[in-house]
Formats: C-alpha cells, sequence, structure tokens
C-alpha cells in the first residue's frame, strides 16, 4: 500500500504542475454545457405539450448525465495518454520499477490517482449543478460516488489496454468509437426507451448507462432499490475485470 | 553523501549459467561471469549481443529463464524489491518525468525508496551538485541537452546511496565533451568505492572505466578479463592501419607475409597486428606498397573484439 501511495504521490506532484492547464475541462466545459444544452435547448424541452423529460425540467434530467459522461471523459483521457507515455514515451513506469516499486505497486497507484482525478472533476462539476440550480447540495454529494464510480470503471479497463499498446494509433479509435457514441447513446440526453429496440440491450450494458440510471435516480429522487443495485453491480464488475486485466497486462509489459 | 561501498567480501553479482529466453529466441544463453565489491565491471559487445537484457536480470526487472543469479546474496525471484532498493540503475533509455523539474525528478525518485521528503530534498541538492546540475534545478528536463539528462539520470540512480550501480549504455548518443565529464563523474564513483557494472560497445568506455570486463557476441561470452589483458591476449602491442590504392590491393599477392603476426582485412583497409608498427610501415614501403594512408596506433578492445568475433564493433 505505502508503494502505490508512493505512486499517487508522483501523480500529484505533476498535476501540482500542470491542473491549471486542465481548468478549462474541469469547470468551463460543465458551464457551457449546461448553459446551452441544460438551459438553451431544455427551454424548448420544457415549453413542449409533455412539459420537461416526464413531469422534470430537463436541466435536472440532463445535468447527471453529463456529470457522469464528464467522468467517462476525463477517465479515458488519463486511461490513454498519460499512460502511454509513461510506458512507452517517457518511460516513467519502468523507472518506478527499478525501484522497491512492484508493477502491481504501479496499476494500486494509478488506480488511486484515477479515484482522486475523478474526484476532483465530478466536485468541480456538482459545484456548477448547485450553482445553475441544476440540482442541490446534498444530492450533488450523494452522486459523487456514483460519478467517480463510472469514470473508474471506463478508467481501469482502458489503462489495462493501453499498456499493452506500443504505439498510440488505437486511442484515437477508443475516442470515436467508445467514448462519443457512448456519451450520445446511453440516455444522458434523451432516455434509452426512445432508441431503436435492438440497441436498447447494448447500452443497458454499458457503464455510462448504469452511471447514468444511477445518478438521475438520486437528481430526480424516487430511486429504484433493485435497479440501482444492478447499476452498481454492472459498475463494479466493469472496475474489478479492468483491475484484474491491469494487474496482467502491466506486469507482462514492464517485467519481461 | 555518496554511496557507500558494501563491506561484505562475498560477490555483489553471481551468475551461472544465466540464461534469457523470449519465446524461441535466446537473447542470453547460459553465461557466467562475477562481480566483487568495490570492482567496475563492464559487458562489451555489439547491439543484440545480450547485454541489456543481462542487466534487466541483474536489475531485477526481468525474470531468469535458466541458471542462478545472485545479487548482493539474494535471489532476484523472490527478494527483487529488497534487491532493487540496493541498487542504482541508469536506464538505457532516460526514462525522466518530462513534466516535472530536474529537482523534482530526483526528489519524487527518492519517495520511491521511502526517504523522507526532507531528506529526499537533500540528497537531490548533494546530487544535483555533483553531476553538476545545481543551476538547472528548478528548470524543465525538456530543454537540457542530452549529456546534462544523463548526469540527471545517474543523479537519480545515486538518491538511494546504492552499493552497486548498472549502467546500461551511459554515454551512447553523447557528444565527446559531454562523455568525458560522464566519465569524469563515475571516474569518481568509482574512486568512492561504489561498484559499476556497465554496458558498452564503445572500447575506449571499456577502457577508462572497467577494470574488468567480459566481451559479449550472440547471447554468450567470448572472453574475459582486464581491458589491458585482454589487449595482450588477442591482439599485438600495436596495429599498423593501411589505406591501399584499388590496384595495389588487388595484385597484393604475398607481398604483406611475414611482416606481422596477422593481417585483417576490413571493406576500407588493412590492419596488420605487429609488435613494432613503425618498423612494418617501413618495410611495407621496402615492398614497393604505396599506401595512401598510414597509420600506426596502440591495440585497444575493437581491435580484440575484430579478432574474437571476426566483426568490427560499432556498425
Amino acid at each position: 500500500m505505502t508503494q502505490a501511495v508512493r505512486v499517487l504521490e508522483h501523480q500529484l506532484l505533476v498535476y501540482r504542475r500542470t491542473w491549471r492547464g486542465g481548468l478549462f475541462t474541469t469547470f468551463l466545459a460543465p458551464v457551457m454545457f449546461l448553459l446551452a444544452m441544460g438551459l438553451g435547448l431544455g427551454t424548448f424541452v420544457d415549453q413542449s405539450a409533455s412539459g420537461g423529460m416526464g413531469g422534470v425540467p430537463y436541466l435536472v434530467f440532463l445535468a447527471p448525465g453529463l456529470l457522469v459522461s464528464q467522468a467517462m471523459q476525463t477517465a479515458a483521457g488519463e486511461a490513454m495518454y498519460p499512460i502511454m507515455s509513461a510506458i512507452t514515451w517517457n518511460r516513467t513506469f519502468q523507472a518506478m520499477i527499478s525501484t522497491p516499486i512492484a508493477a502491481a505497486n504501479v496499476v494500486a497507484g494509478m488506480s488511486l490517482w484515477m479515484v482522486v482525478r475523478l474526484a476532483i472533476v465530478s466536485v468541480a462539476f456538482v459545484i456548477v449543478m448547485v450553482i445553475f440550480g441544476a440540482t442541490d447540495v446534498l444530492r450533488g454529494i450523494a452522486m459523487l460516488p456514483v460519478s467517480i464510480l463510472t469514470g473508474l470503471a471506463f478508467a481501469l479497463p482502458i489503462m489495462a489496454f493501453t499498456v499493452t499498446r506500443r504505439g498510440d494509433s488505437s486511442v484515437p479509435a477508443i475516442n470515436r468509437f467508445i467514448i462519443t457514441p457512448l456519451f450520445i447513446f446511453s440516455g444522458v440526453f434523451f432516455p434509452v426507451t426512445e432508441l431503436p429496440v435492438f440497441l436498447q440491450p447494448i447500452a443497458y450494458a454499458t457503464p455510462l448507462w448504469n452511471g447514468v440510471s444511477l445518478a438521475r435516480g438520486i437528481a430526480v429522487g424516487g430511486i429504484d432499490a433493485p435497479l440501482a443495485i444492478a447499476n452498481m453491480a454492472v459498475l463494479v464488475g466493469y472496475c474489478a475485470l479492468g483491475l484484474m486485466v491491469a494487474l496482467r497486462t502491466f506486469p507482462r509489459r514492464l517485467v519481461q | 553523501m555518496l554511496p557507500v561501498s558494501t563491506q561484505s567480501s562475498e560477490s555483489l553479482v553471481l551468475a551461472r549459467g544465466l540464461t534469457k529466453r523470449f519465446g524461441t529466441s535466446t537473447a542470453v544463453d547460459g553465461i557466467d561471469f562475477e562481480v566483487a565489491p568495490g570492482e567496475s565491471f563492464g559487458f562489451l559487445g555489439p547491439n543484440g549481443a545480450g547485454k541489456t537484457t543481462t542487466m534487466r536480470m541483474v536489475g531485477c526487472v526481468s525474470p531468469v529463464s535458466d541458471g542462478t543469479l545472485r545479487v548482493l546474496g539474494m535471489d532476484p525471484a523472490t527478494d527483487g524489491p529488497r534487491i532493487r532498493s540496493r541498487l542504482g540503475v541508469v536506464p538505457q533509455q532516460d526514462s525522466l518525468d518530462m513534466e516535472l523539474t530536474v529537482e523534482e525528478n530526483l526528489i519524487i525518485y527518492g519517495r520511491y525508496f521511502d526517504l523522507p521528503y526532507r531528506e529526499a530534498r537533500k540528497r537531490a541538492k548533494e546530487l544535483l551538485d555533483f553531476v553538476q546540475l545545481t543551476e538547472r534545478a528548478r528548470d524543465q528536463v525538456e530543454p537540457l541537452s542530452g549529456g546534462m539528462k544523463r548526469r540527471l539520470v545517474i543523479a537519480r540512480g545515486l538518491i538511494n546511496q546504492p552499493e552497486l550501480m548498472l549502467l546500461d549504455e551511459p554515454t551512447t548518443g553523447l557528444d565527446p565533451q559531454a562523455r568525458h565529464l560522464l566519465w569524469d563523474r563515475l571516474y569518481r564513483l568509482k574512486q568512492q568505492g561504489v561498484s559499476l557494472i556497465l554496458t558498452t560497445h564503445y572500447m575506449d568506455e571499456a577502457e577508462q572505466l572497467c577494470d574488468r570486463l567480459v566481451v559479449m557476441d550472440h547471447a554468450q561470452i567470448v572472453a574475459e578479463g582486464s581491458p589491458r589483458g585482454l589487449i595482450e591476449r588477442y591482439a599485438t602491442r600495436e596495429v599498423l592501419e593501411l589505406r591501399l590504392r584499388q590496384d595495389d590491393l588487388a595484385d597484393l599477392g604475398d607481398r604483406l607475409d611475414g611482416l606481422a603476426d596477422r593481417v585483417e582485412h576490413l571493406p576500407d583497409r588493412l590492419l596488420l597486428y605487429t609488435a613494432d608498427g613503425d618498423a612494418a610501415a617501413v618495410a611495407v614501403h621496402e615492398r614497393g606498397l604505396r599506401p595512401e594512408q598510414v597509420l600506426v596506433r596502440r591495440s585497444t578492445l575493437e581491435d580484440v573484439f575484430l579478432r574474437l568475433t571476426g566483426r568490427t564493433l560499432v556498425e
């Protein structure tokens, strides 16, 4: 555990130097999305015959989805280029394992770092949500663990995959074929029930939809316990799978 | 401040039949070697000879396929982290964190060895002084020159005051001035009693830094000894290098016979191994050859390598 904390310390030291560059995505992106989609588009939705999304103002419906989407995008970002750089370009992982740190410690430390990084963006997003009146403070706080867990469900499997790559050619593909479609079709902007029937099961199997479902349950109220447990099980399942694979791919790449 | 040498009289590294296989290819094929405390030991050989793989096994980041390996008296398979805590490693590629400053690179590395921040900071300061990078302490790593980055990696490898330094091609790709500065620092470490194991494909580097070395080729050790001893055993005292005109080269016949102990034909020149190069040069002219260039020099490990493998070392 101490060794994993050392790896986390390293990441925090780097973050201390680089956080300013991430300010835009951390704070301004949520502001812009909530403004444009929540308030702009929301005004039309709320004025429509049905009056909002099932009686809920569109902003309240949308904001939890955007929160967990932001966690997904942050997770993917952190699990792609920074990991690729540390394993292939700068070889900082190789430097770590020349010390008493073992490859499994690197996995544990990077996982801890993902939790911290996701917590930072999630807190920032929730603050913006509260300011915009998209949710209240208590519900906002309750959504934080959901957001972090959803992010991890992406970060860990993607990290496990990235570390097997020797170049970055397949990295943009993850964004193009996984992250972006999920963002659009996982119930963030409209309920998955509006999708063609054959696509719905796919959406239900993705971490993002399960995260959206949980976070929206908290935001809108009326959490359905069996559904919430199923959502959590899926998210924890992705995390566990990602961690297990990472504990194989990291040593295989680093210790050979 | 700098590393203390081990007091133990047993060998720092002991390898018997050490073997590394990657799938069907054998990168290191049953080599034996032993490194004593305080010694500077070198692996000399061309790219692909198995030097780096051997170093990675000694550094406990590559599992041994076969044979025995003991480092600091321990088995890398079971005591990897304990061994690594007492090693200093300078890998072939710098592996610095480009997003941190020079100083931070040292401090965070010290943390991996469980140094308290205060101690890590103190050692970082001393080591930057040692590698002459104090003025760059707060700079980013990226703009540093190749030689400076290399010195920083050496400082990083010293942060835990290791008993044994592993240096994988410490000066490859550096200009002559940077190399000499680096050799000077390594020589000082050696004087302070730090044991060094280094790989190189530079002959002059091996001659400068190694007390003893092995020559590796095709995954095996082909010779072992001190630089001087190897030269005496596998070469002559002097070498006469001749560049001949094409027509002279074409009808050379037996005109060089008896002039030297051994003649090597390289694509661009002839090497005549002899105790007295000047006398051989005179004899060459007496036999009517008119070489375009004549050079008499002392034998080097390059000549040893050529003798042992029939190939030149640096491609």
